[in-house]
């Protein structure tokens, strides 16, 4: 879902702005329906995120092997930060790739 | 003077290494350990696994896992010493004490604030059988301040 987003280069800045700022203030008004996106790390009460579990991890890697952003898995920012530390870890030791084309 | 903590050791040897080699590395590291007056807390082989991208010419590796409980000089000459074998072709130690600290701490406190939560609504604080029972049946979530949950029912 949502791979316009996260595909097109460049995605911090200038045109996202707006709608960003809808999609959060009023809800899901514009024309497409956007779910409430919760943190799956709260919700689950996950306390630890360990680079070894990359089942936990996996979700939160598209294809390309980048991180997946926060306005797009809404994970929150305490949970983000972990998540992102974890997958550096995890692609160290080569559980994860850094890159895939 | 020097703190002892814990930390994780990861490291990969490559797939054509034998057992004799593995049980010799695992030695040398643990000559170390002892030298430094650590204590393994765990070893864990994962055995056989595909890496993610290729190291040199590889591109499987054999995964081992210690747990081990020591001062960071000992980290320092670990990470020395796994640079200079040939067997192993990536490592990576990481202290996890303190992330275990804080992931301990979030748990009571989660546990504690429930408890709080129930007595002040008048009840008792730990839930009672008919509640649980309950609960199972209408697949509620313990909080009632959680969000919904949607989809992803994995349980750890």
């Amino acid at each position: 879902m949502r791979d316009d987003d996260r595909e097109s280069s460049g995605g911090r800045g200038g045109g996202k702005a707006g709608a960003k700022k809808d999609g959060e203030k009023g809800g899901p008004r514009r024309g497409f329906f956007r779910r409430k996106r919760v943190c799956k790390f709260c919700v689950e009460k996950i306390d630890y995120i360990s680079y070894r579990d990359v089942k936990l991890l996996a979700p939160f890697i598209p294809e390309r092997g980048k991180v997946q952003p926060r306005r797009i898995s809404g994970t929150c920012a305490t949970h983000q930060r972990r998540l992102q530390v974890a997958i550096k870890r995890a692609r160290q030791i080569a559980l994860i790739p850094y890159v895939t084309d | 003077m020097s703190t002892v903590r814990q930390y994780e050791l990861v490291y990969i040897a490559a797939p054509d290494t034998t057992e004799e080699a593995l049980a010799e590395l695992h030695q040398q590291i643990a000559t170390v350990v002892e030298r430094f007056g650590g204590t393994f807390e765990k070893t864990e082989p994962w055995g056989r696994r595909r890496l993610a991208y290729v190291i040199g010419p590889h591109r499987e590796g054999v995964y081992v896992l210690d747990v081990i409980n020591g001062p960071g000089e000992m980290v320092a000459e670990l990470d020395r010493r796994l640079r200079v074998f040939d067997a192993v072709i990536r490592h990576m130690v990481v202290r996890v004490d303190d992330e275990l600290a804080i992931a301990e701490r979030a748990k009571v406190r989660r546990k504690s604030d429930l408890v709080a939560r129930r007595l002040r609504r008048g009840l008792p604080p730990e839930p009672t059988e008919s509640e649980l029972l309950r609960r199972k049946q209408h697949g509620d979530d313990d909080d009632s301040d959680a969000g919904p949950a949607f989809g992803m029912e994995n349980e750890r």
